[in-house]
């Protein structure tokens, strides 16, 4: 083993963590609008696209970044809203692969629409706090990074307080187990579904601005964002919260340690690969409901 | 007069479920809705909840017309059902459960009725924190009256409460709807034990293939030929 193993391991466990906390919010993005409805939203990447993309623009237009966050991610929950509401809530009562298919449509709108009102052109964000890096076990972490794993993990424990402490929260989960139950005890569904959609934007555009700096954005970025997202969650097993970070972390980190280790070219390939392995075995993920229930 | 169903229809697609019912519940009134596996029964208490769309026909409560209401108004207003096949939220504790069944009631309103159900189902208080999944038959049946329960209903709808419980356990819960009326609730009860609805029911329907075929005192029923035969057994 060469002296260089520890500080290049800890480089590639460093970003694979950077990446992987992204990952892990556009999976809890996934999971939420899939608890309550069980539909999978296809344009959950383009929250994340969209998120990035506006905070560009308004920092572009010297708005302190402060402001341009919220502003920026207070827009997605919008589009979110929207996408509820005008494409989603009409086909009330169409089958869950009609809802899927209206998630893709709407994904191939938001990124056309991206096209006209930015470009097609690479944007970057300014990193959040410089870009001096900080010397860790003989790697360099950059200051964003710590703004990513921050951030998530304030994410992570609000969510875990929101659905296990508030009523709303438990009420989202009650819908999401059993829907007609939720109903009769007055909980209003539609609503409930409203709320999935504007809270999975809002992660989805936290973490298109967290990684924006880092990596550059596109109208185009929410793609593969959101694919690896996707794959995340169904790594960690659909639904769950604490699947959904645990597979955005393991994605993230083999997929730098493939890069590092084997070649950049295959670092997708590995980690999907990686994916279908896991579900080969394991077909609800690792943290998925296992079929069969107590009755 | 509190519940009035007027010339109730409702349609799975094409097939007819409900075909014109008229139904009336009186306050106070312990009212029995009889009838065999896909006479309607289940898809009547739907409707009255909100959640089966009708195609034709009028309900009123209280004088009031909610056809049209959603499912959580009718909830507000006092309409509470406790669905066939006991559908409680298996992965929540208990406690969070009976919580829920208090959705639309402040937190205060909820904790003074939970001590009463509590009070009413001593084994729900002490398996409070475990998940409702984990109860067995008999006990999820009592979580799901009691998270009814939580809703303080005005008008308690109670689909097949005893079905796949040990006979012990029938006798529990029957008793337990005996005191829910004694306790001046008015309920609408639907179960396949016709024996044991139609004795505790003031009076009763008998519903066949979508519609109200007898009508009369619980022991008036209890009497019929056509009800003996046909289920009671005798």
């Amino acid at each position: 083993m060469s002296a260089q193993f520890m500080p290049q391991f800890m480089q590639y466990l460093l970003s694979g963590l950077t990446v992987g906390a992204i990952y892990a919010l556009v999976a809890l993005g996934f999971s939420i609008i899939f608890n309550a409805s069980h539909v999978i939203n296809f344009a959950q990447g383009e929250f994340v696209m969209i998120g990035g993309m506006a905070t560009v623009s308004l920092s572009a237009a010297e708005v302190p970044l402060g402001l341009a966050i919220p502003l920026a991610v207070a827009a997605v929950v919008l589009v979110g809203l929207a996408l509820e509401k005008f494409a989603v809530e009409p086909a009330r009562g169409a089958s869950v692969i009609t809802l899927i298919i209206i998630t893709i449509g709407a994904s191939i709108f938001l990124r056309g629409l991206a096209t006209l009102v930015w470009d097609k052109q690479l944007h970057v964000l300014k990193a959040f706090s410089g870009d001096a890096p900080i010397a860790v076990a003989g790697a360099t972490l950059l200051p964003q990074s710590l703004w990513v794993f921050g951030i998530t993990l304030a994410i992570v424990l609000a969510l875990s307080w929101f659905f296990g402490r508030t009523l709303l929260g438990k009420a989202m989960l009650a819908t999401s187990h059993n829907r007609l139950a939720a109903q009769l005890v007055g909980i209003n569904v539609r609503h409930v579904l409203l709320l999935s959609y504007g809270m999975s934007a809002a992660l989805g555009a936290i973490a298109g601005i967290l990684i924006a700096p880092i990596s550059f954005t596109t109208y185009d970025v929410g793609v593969m964002l959101g694919l690896k997202g996707f794959a995340a969650a169904i790594l960690g097993g659909l639904g769950s919260g604490v699947g959904a970070v645990v597979g955005g972390i393991v994605l993230g980190v083999a997929e730098s340690m493939s890069a590092g280790y084997v070649s950049s070219a295959y670092k997708d390939a590995i980690a999907l690969v990686i994916t279908l392995a896991v579900l080969f075995f394991m077909p609800s993920g690792l943290f998925g409901k296992r079929g069969g229930e107590r009755v | 007069m509190m519940l009035e169903v007027q010339g109730l229809a409702s349609r799975y697609g094409r097939i007819p479920a409900l075909k014109g019912v008229d139904i009336q519940v009186r306050q106070g009134e312990l009212v029995a809705l009889v009838g065999a596996n896909g006479a309607g029964k289940t898809t009547l208490l739907r409707a009255l909840s909100g959640v089966q769309p009708v195609s034709a026909g009028r309900v009123l409560f209280e004088g009031r017309d909610i056809t049209a209401a959603a499912p959580d108004k009718r909830v507000r207003l006092g309409i509470v059902q406790v669905p066939e096949g006991r559908q409680v939220f298996a992965p929540l504790t208990v406690e969070d459960n009976l919580r829920l069944g208090a959705y639309l009631r402040s937190k205060s309103q909820a904790a003074q009725t939970c001590e009463r159900v509590y009070a009413m189902f001593p084994v729900l208080k002490s398996k409070r924190r475990e998940a409702a999944g984990m109860l067995s038959g008999g006990q999820q049946q009592m979580l799901a009256i009691g998270r009814a329960l939580m809703a303080e209903p005005r008008l308690l709808l109670l689909d097949e409460p005893s079905m796949g419980l040990a006979p012990r356990l029938v006798e529990e819960i029957f008793a337990c709807v005996c005191a829910l009326k004694e306790a001046s609730t008015t309920i609408f009860l639907v179960d396949q034990n016709a024996r044991a609805a139609l004795a505790v029911a003031d009076r009763a329907y008998v519903l066949e293939t979508g519609r109200v075929v007898l009508t009369g005192s619980g022991a008036e029923l209890m009497e019929n030929e056509q009800v003996k035969e046909a289920y009671l057994g005798l």
